[in-house]
C-alpha cells in the first residue's frame, strides 16, 4: 500500500477568482497554529503580508478570443519537497503519517534557504517571528476532534462557494481527490523537476452543444403556436366559473 | 535574488582567508618548510577574517540564537556543512598560527628520499584541504539550487574558488609586502595568475549567463498548454515575500554596469597593480570589485518562482 498523502485538487474550470479561500485561509491560520501571518503596513501605499494562498489571473490568447484563468497557488505539498533536504536544521520537514510539508517555528532560524528551493514560491517569510511559515494544509484542523467530521477539511476548500477545491488522499484510489485526478486529467504544476507536487489541477474543460434548426421550434407545444395564446374574453366560461384570467 | 549584505560580506571575507591560508601553506613550502612569526601573524589575520565573516553571517539569520542548529542536518545540506567547516577552519588556522608562534616543529613522518613532513605542514596541509573544502561548500550552496539557471552549474563552485584564491593570495602579496617578507615576490605573481584565470571563468559564467534559455515557462507555470500566456494579476497589489526576496533593486541597467565595474575593479585593476608592485592597493581595490561582483551574482539570478509574480494588481 502506498503512503498516504493529504493534498488539494483545484478545479481550473470551476474557479471563479473570488479570493474567498485567501481570506478564509488567513483568517484561519493568522490566529491558528501556525499564526500569526503578519502584514506590515496594511493602510500604507505598500502593504506587504503573509499569505499561505494567493488566486492569480492570467489570460491566454489575444483579444477578443481569450480566455481567463484564475489560479489558485499554495505550498503543493511535493512528495519530493526539493525545500526540505536545503533546511541546515531540519525545521523543514515532510511528516510521514500524512505527507504534509511543515516548519518547526521552534528550529527555523531564518535563512531562507528554503524558499530558495522552491520553485512554486510557495514559501512565505514572517517578519516578525523570523520564520520560514507556508500552508500547513490546515494542519491544526483536519484532525481536530472538537470540530465536526464533515468539517475537519482545510479552511480553503470550506470556504469555496463555487466547489473548487476537493482536499483528499491522492494516493488512496478510492478518494474523491484521487477520482477527480484519475477521471478529468488531473495535472501536476511544472512537472519537469521532478518534485511530484501532491496539489493536482484539474484543466479547463470546453462545453459546447450543437442545435439543429428543428430543436429550436417546439414541437411538444400543445397550443401548436409559438408565442402567447390569446386572452380569452371575460365572458368566457371557465372551469371553476369564477375567474377567466 | 535581492543581493543580500550579510552574504555577500561573508563569501567575500572568507574567501580571502581560506585563499590567505593556501597562500600561507604554499609560500611555506616554497621557502622550503620555513616556520616563525611571519606565518603565525598571517594565520592570525585569516582567522580574524573568518571571524569578521562569521560574524556578518550573524545579520543574515532573523533567529541567530538557534543557528547552533545549522549544524544538524550536514548529511543532505550544503547549508549545513559549511556552518560547521567555518568554525573547524578557524580552530585549524588557531592551531596553525599557535605552532608556527612557539616555533613547534617536531618532524612526524619521514619520507623516502629524505624529506621530511613536520608538524606545521602537516597543519597547513590539512588547512588547506579544509579551506578548499569550505570553497566546495560554499559554491555548491548556490550551485545546488536548481532553480536559479544562473548559478546551478559546476562554474559558480569553480567561481567561488578562483575568487577566493585570488584575492587570498593578493592578500598574502599584501601582507609580505608590509612584513618585508622574501615570499612577497612569489605571492604577487601567483596572485596575478589566479587572478587572471578568475577572471577568465568568471567572465565565462556572466557569458554563459546571458546566453542560457530559461527552463520552465508559464505553461507549465500554470499546466495551460496555450502559446500566449500572460498574468493578468499575481494576486495582490501590494508586495510579498517573494517580490522582494527574488527581485534585486535597479533592474538590468544597474546589473550591467556593475558587471563592468568589477571586471574591471576586482580583477584588471589588481593585475596591474600587483605588476606595478603596489600589493596593498591590488588588494583594497580586488576587495571592493570582490563586493560588487557578489551583488551582480546575486542581483543577475533568476528564479523559476519569479514566473508567478510578474503582474501588480
Amino acid at each position: 500500500m502506498t503512503k498516504k498523502q493529504l493534498a488539494l485538487v483545484i478545479d481550473l474550470n470551476v474557479c471563479v477568482g473570488c479570493h474567498a479561500c485567501v481570506t478564509s485561509c488567513k483568517e484561519w491560520n493568522t490566529s491558528g497554529w501556525a499564526g500569526p501571518l503578519p502584514d506590515v503596513n496594511p493602510y500604507g501605499a505598500d502593504p506587504n503580508g503573509v499569505f499561505f494562498n494567493r488566486v492569480q489571473t492570467y489570460e491566454c490568447g489575444t483579444f477578443p478570443n481569450t480566455e481567463t484563468i484564475h489560479f489558485p497557488k499554495s505550498c503543493l505539498h511535493c512528495e519530493e519537497p526539493p525545500c526540505v533536504p536545503v533546511c541546515p536544521t531540519g525545521a523543514s520537514y515532510k511528516r510521514d503519517e500524512d505527507g504534509i510539508v511543515l516548519v518547526d517555528y521552534d528550529k527555523c532560524i531564518g535563512c531562507k534557504y528554503c524558499s530558495w528551493s522552491c520553485p512554486y514560491g510557495a514559501r512565505e517569510f514572517d517578519p516578525v517571528q523570523g520564520v520560514m511559515k507556508k500552508c500547513t494544509l490546515c494542519v491544526d484542523r483536519i484532525y481536530d476532534q472538537t470540530i465536526e467530521a464533515e468539517r475537519r477539511k482545510p479552511a480553503c476548500v470550506l470556504a469555496c462557494p463555487a466547489g473548487a477545491r476537493i482536499f483528499g488522499d491522492i494516493n488512496d484510489p478510492e478518494s474523491e481527490a484521487a477520482r477527480a485526478i484519475r477521471d478529468n486529467g488531473g495535472f501536476p504544476l511544472m512537472p519537469e523537476w521532478g518534485t511530484r507536487p501532491a496539489n493536482h489541477y484539474l484543466p479547463r474543460r470546453k462545453t459546447t452543444t450543437t442545435l439543429h434548426p428543428d430543436q429550436l421550434t417546439r414541437v411538444d407545444n400543445p397550443l401548436k403556436a409559438e408565442g402567447e395564446t390569446p386572452r380569452p374574453a371575460f365572458t368566457t366560461p371557465t372551469i371553476d366559473g369564477v375567474s377567466s384570467w | 535574488m535581492k543581493p543580500a549584505f550579510s552574504v555577500i560580506f561573508l563569501t567575500t571575507l572568507i574567501g580571502a582567508a581560506q585563499g590567505l591560508l593556501i597562500a600561507l601553506t604554499a609560500g611555506q613550502m616554497y621557502a622550503g618548510g620555513q616556520s616563525g612569526g611571519f606565518f603565525a601573524l598571517g594565520a592570525a589575520l585569516a582567522l580574524a577574517l573568518l571571524c569578521l565573516g562569521l560574524v556578518a553571517s550573524v545579520f543574515h539569520l532573523a533567529n541567530p540564537q538557534r543557528g547552533w542548529r545549522a549544524a544538524a542536518r550536514w548529511r543532505t545540506s550544503w547549508l549545513s556543512r559549511e556552518v560547521i567547516l567555518i568554525p573547524a577552519l578557524s580552530a585549524l588556522a588557531f592551531l596553525y598560527a599557535v605552532i608556527h608562534a612557539f616555533g613547534w616543529a617536531p618532524v612526524l613522518v619521514r619520507l623516502g628520499n629524505g624529506a621530511a613532513i613536520d608538524l606545521p605542514l602537516a597543519l597547513g596541509l590539512l588547512t588547506t584541504l579544509a579551506s578548499l573544502a569550505l570553497f566546495v561548500c560554499t559554491g555548491m550552496i548556490y550551485a545546488c539550487v536548481r532553480f536559479i539557471r544562473q548559478w546551478a552549474s559546476g562554474w559558480t563552485v569553480v567561481n567561488y574558488l578562483l575568487m577566493g584564491l585570488a584575492s587570498g593570495f593578493t592578500l598574502a602579496a599584501a601582507y609580505a609586502r608590509l612584513q618585508d617578507s622574501l615570499l612577497s615576490g612569489f605571492m604577487s605573481g601567483a596572485a596575478v595568475w589566479l587572478t587572471l584565470l578568475a577572471l577568465a571563468a568568471r567572465a565565462f559564467q556572466l557569458w554563459r549567463n546571458t546566453t542560457g534559455a530559461p527552463c520552465s515557462t508559464l505553461k507549465s507555470a500554470i499546466g495551460v498548454h496555450h502559446a500566449q500566456i500572460r498574468q493578468i494579476t499575481q494576486g495582490f497589489m501590494g508586495s510579498s515575500f517573494n517580490t522582494v526576496e527574488f527581485t534585486a533593486p535597479g533592474g538590468a541597467e544597474t546589473v550591467r554596469g556593475l558587471s563592468a565595474f568589477f571586471l574591471a575593479v576586482g580583477f584588471v585593476a589588481p593585475v596591474a597593480l600587483l605588476l606595478a608592485g603596489m600589493p596593498v592597493l591590488a588588494f583594497l581595490c580586488q576587495y571592493v570589485g570582490l563586493l560588487a561582483e557578489r551583488w551582480v551574482f546575486f542581483a543577475d539570478a533568476d528564479h523559476v518562482q519569479n514566473l508567478y509574480y510578474q503582474a501588480k494588481g
